[in-house]
């Protein structure tokens, strides 16, 4: 079977212990995490936990009997194939001079990424999109001064409800 | 009403019918002990808290109700962890209340303070840390609840001390139980999987059926007896799921596996339908994968959606309980148009396979084990609980004390716990005060929780434990002699201790046999004598378990005993 990346929606109650529950069940398991995010849905109860894996589809299908075995899991969903939107930020922190201030400045309008943080030495960028997008502003920044950065994991929400 | 944690911690066991903890205390936990000491429910206090689990898990086992444990922070709740991988590896009910250090301490490497709920994530069911005393009847009843819905297994629950000595009023407590079901109607219609299930089993020609614990936890072996006599297809059981068929039965081919009969693994290796209930597909009973069942269909029933194409591959799979699957299909053979391929010929190889590698052992001067478990099943009419330990003691157990009833083996299958068989028996001999129970043990295994005969002989639970001495951690031995060319590396405990001196030591009896002539005697004089007796049989040291698939080969590659294995 293919192998490849897999999008997983997990719908889980929120209680502290719960991502110990989610993390464990793939290190335990033999699975692997490659992106995560989480954060709460429109019920303050409940989380929203994505994660990214990578494996065939027997890898998921067996993932996603475990992960529905945890008690405070109440709903998991393979988005891999679904029609949806899968997105990533990335802030990007750049090392601004007086050579490279208005490159930069030109690149960040004509991709119609964000300036959300600056000094006198550094400007902080913001991106959002796919992965390819992510990745492609990554290396046309790396030659102007990139200094670091930090990604979120992919979020991911289904075109349909079903 | 004002209540205190800790009554609000028994009102919950009472109204979870409660009767019996096993326990030991310690500082976190003194507030419950001081509640404990004013209330109806039977407490053991054990001597060590693996002794402790292990009791509870056998009291579980032999009951059919959920076991529970009482425990004190760090130390106590860690010498658990073992008990609760072992319960959660076999699906066993158990409810463990840990005590913790006050919430305000927790996270400050306070005094016997240890993270416990993060120990054992990965061995429990479910685990909760309570923080209020608000949640605590609330979570203590959906453990319980937890414990023994689906798939059964191990909930543990840690009680603040804070938490148990705050009061409420009666009237703020929470008792509801609220937990979300996950694996309900995502499963296509069971009747209509039955079905196909049914029309596979007409057409088979080499029907085989295989059980494991599912049965026992479902409380089903009477309907899966209906099920294999009505439509009179052999039955192997694991280890885990003996006593579901009756051994009796011209049906019974053994159990499968590593040291599964000969009749059994053919049987599995020739099948071309395979019926799979409550059973995992442990590697112990598939060996290779690549040859298990190699020319089967298989039908696979199982209340664990994730015990599905875990490693068999099914052509159908129904999940859910089984007791209601099998009435279900009990009830669809018995109904007019339902009919089988012919099987006579499939039958009869069987018999030929039982005919050609009985289980067997040769007699020789010194005591064999299998003597020993097969006089100890005929005085006992088969109708003992038989608690087991660990390694040889173990399988000799399972192939020579032939199981009629359910609920009446007692080892530890999936996790391999040396120690459990002993405080198991003690739980089991709880549960049913009425029958005999039996700890067959090695010299080794008795070692690990051997401080428990002080329990025993304190309530005056009468086990009899059987050790079948033979000086060596057996196993470990023969796999020694078998695969490092006889290198016994650090398996010879031989001598020590005296055994009948340590049983009186403890106030208990202690008999011992030392040739095959003494072996029915002392097991009568054992069985017969009130209170705990451990009966020490010195057998022949190198005697080896057989059948045996080496690990890894195919199950059709047995080696039949040690002389065929020489050969």
């Amino acid at each position: 079977m293919d192998v490849r990346e897999n999008t997983i929606a997990i719908l889980v109650n929120n209680k502290p212990d719960v991502l110990a529950r989610i993390a464990g069940t793939f290190s335990g398991r033999g699975f692997n995490i490659e992106s995560i995010s989480a954060n709460v849905t429109m019920h303050p109860d409940v989380t929203k936990i994505i994660i990214t894996t990578i494996g065939d589809q027997d890898t998921v299908t067996k993932l996603e009997k475990q992960l529905n075995k945890i008690v405070d899991v109440i709903d998991v969903k393979d988005l891999t194939d679904v029609a949806s939107a899968q997105r990533e930020m990335i802030l990007i922190r750049m090392k601004v001079t007086h050579s490279n201030r208005e490159r930069i400045k030109q690149t960040v309008d004509t991709h119609g990424w964000k300036v959300v943080s600056t000094d006198a030495d550094c400007w902080i960028l913001e991106v959002t999109g796919d992965r390819q997008e992510i990745d492609s502003a990554l290396s046309v920044l790396e030659p102007m001064g990139l200094d670091d950065f930090t990604r979120t994991g992919i979020v991911a929400l289904e075109q349909c409800k079903s | 009403m004002k209540l205190t944690g800790a009554q609000v911690l028994f009102k919950a066991l009472q109204q979870e019918n409660v009767d019996t903890i096993f326990g030991f205390p310690g500082g976190a936990v003194l507030d419950i002990f001081d509640e404990l000491f004013r209330s109806d429910i039977k407490h053991i206090l054990v001597r060590h808290e693996q002794g402790a689990i292990h009791a509870a898990d056998g009291y579980a086992r032999a009951s059919g109700k959920v076991g529970v444990c009482l425990v004190t922070s760090g130390p106590g709740a860690t010498n658990t962890v073992t008990g609760i991988a072992n319960a959660y590896m076999d699906s066993i009910p158990v409810v463990i209340l840990t005590g913790q250090v006050a919430t305000s301490m927790i996270g400050g490497d306070a005094f016997q303070e240890v993270d416990i709920t993060g120990i054992t994530r990965p061995c429990t069911k479910h685990n909760v840390l309570v923080r209020r005393i608000e949640d605590l009847g609330r979570t203590v009843r959906e453990a319980f609840h937890i414990a023994r819905s689906g798939r059964p297994g191990p909930v543990l629950v840690d009680l603040p001390k804070d938490v148990i000595r705050a009061v409420i009023d009666e009237n703020g407590i929470s008792w509801s139980v609220n937990v979300p079901n996950n694996n309900n109607g995502k499963h296509a219609s069971i009747s209509e999987r039955c079905m196909t299930a049914l029309d596979m089993i007409g057409k088979a020609e080499r029907p085989l059926i295989i059980s494991g614990g599912g049965v026992l936890l479902g409380s089903a072996s009477n309907e899966f007896r209906t099920f294999a006599r009505k439509l009179n297809i052999p039955v192997t059981s694991t280890l885990m799921g003996l006593g579901a068929f009756p051994a009796s039965d011209s049906l019974w081919l053994g159990m499968p596996g590593m040291h599964g009969t000969y009749y059994a693994n053919m049987a599995i290796s020739h099948c071309d339908l395979m019926i799979a209930i409550g059973v995992r597909f442990d590697d112990r009973v598939t060996s290779k994968l690549d040859a298990f069942a190699p020319h089967a269909q298989v039908i696979h029933i199982d209340i664990d959606p994730a015990s599905i194409d875990k490693f068999v591959k099914s052509h159908v799979s129904i999940v859910g309980d089984c007791r209601p699957i099998l009435e279900y299909l009990n009830q669809k053979v018995s109904e007019n148009g339902f009919s089988m391929a012919k099987t006579e010929g499939w039958l009869n190889q069987i018999d030929l396979w039982k005919k050609h590698a009985p289980l067997t052992y040769c007699r020789s001067e010194k005591i064999k084990p299998q003597h020993v478990v097969e006089t100890l099943y005929r005085l006992t009419d088969g109708n003992a609980i038989i608690s087991t330990e660990v390694g040889q003691n173990q399988m000799w157990a399972a192939q020579f004390y032939h199981f009629d009833h359910p609920n009446s083996f007692i080892s530890s299958g999936g996790l391999g716990t040396m120690g459990f068989g002993f405080p198991a028996a003690i739980g089991a001999q709880v549960a049913s005060p009425d029958r005999v129970v039996v700890d067959i043990a090695g010299d080794g295994s008795i070692q690990m929780n051997i401080q428990e005969l002080a329990t025993a002989v304190n309530y005056n639970l009468p086990v009899k434990v059987v050790i079948l001495n033979n000086g060596f951690l057996g196993m470990v031995r023969q796999w020694q002699e078998m695969f490092y060319e006889k290198r016994y590396s650090h398996s010879d405990i031989a001598d020590v201790p005296d055994f009948v001196k340590l049983a009186e030591a403890y106030g208990a009896v202690g008999l011992r046999a030392t040739r095959p002539e003494e072996v029915e005697s002392i097991l009568r004089q054992g069985l017969d004598t009130p209170g705990v007796v451990v009966m020490d049989f010195h057998i022949e040291p190198e005697e080896g378990v057989y059948p045996m698939v080496r690990p890894g080969a195919a199950l059709t590659e047995m080696i039949l005993s040690k002389e065929r294995a020489a050969a």
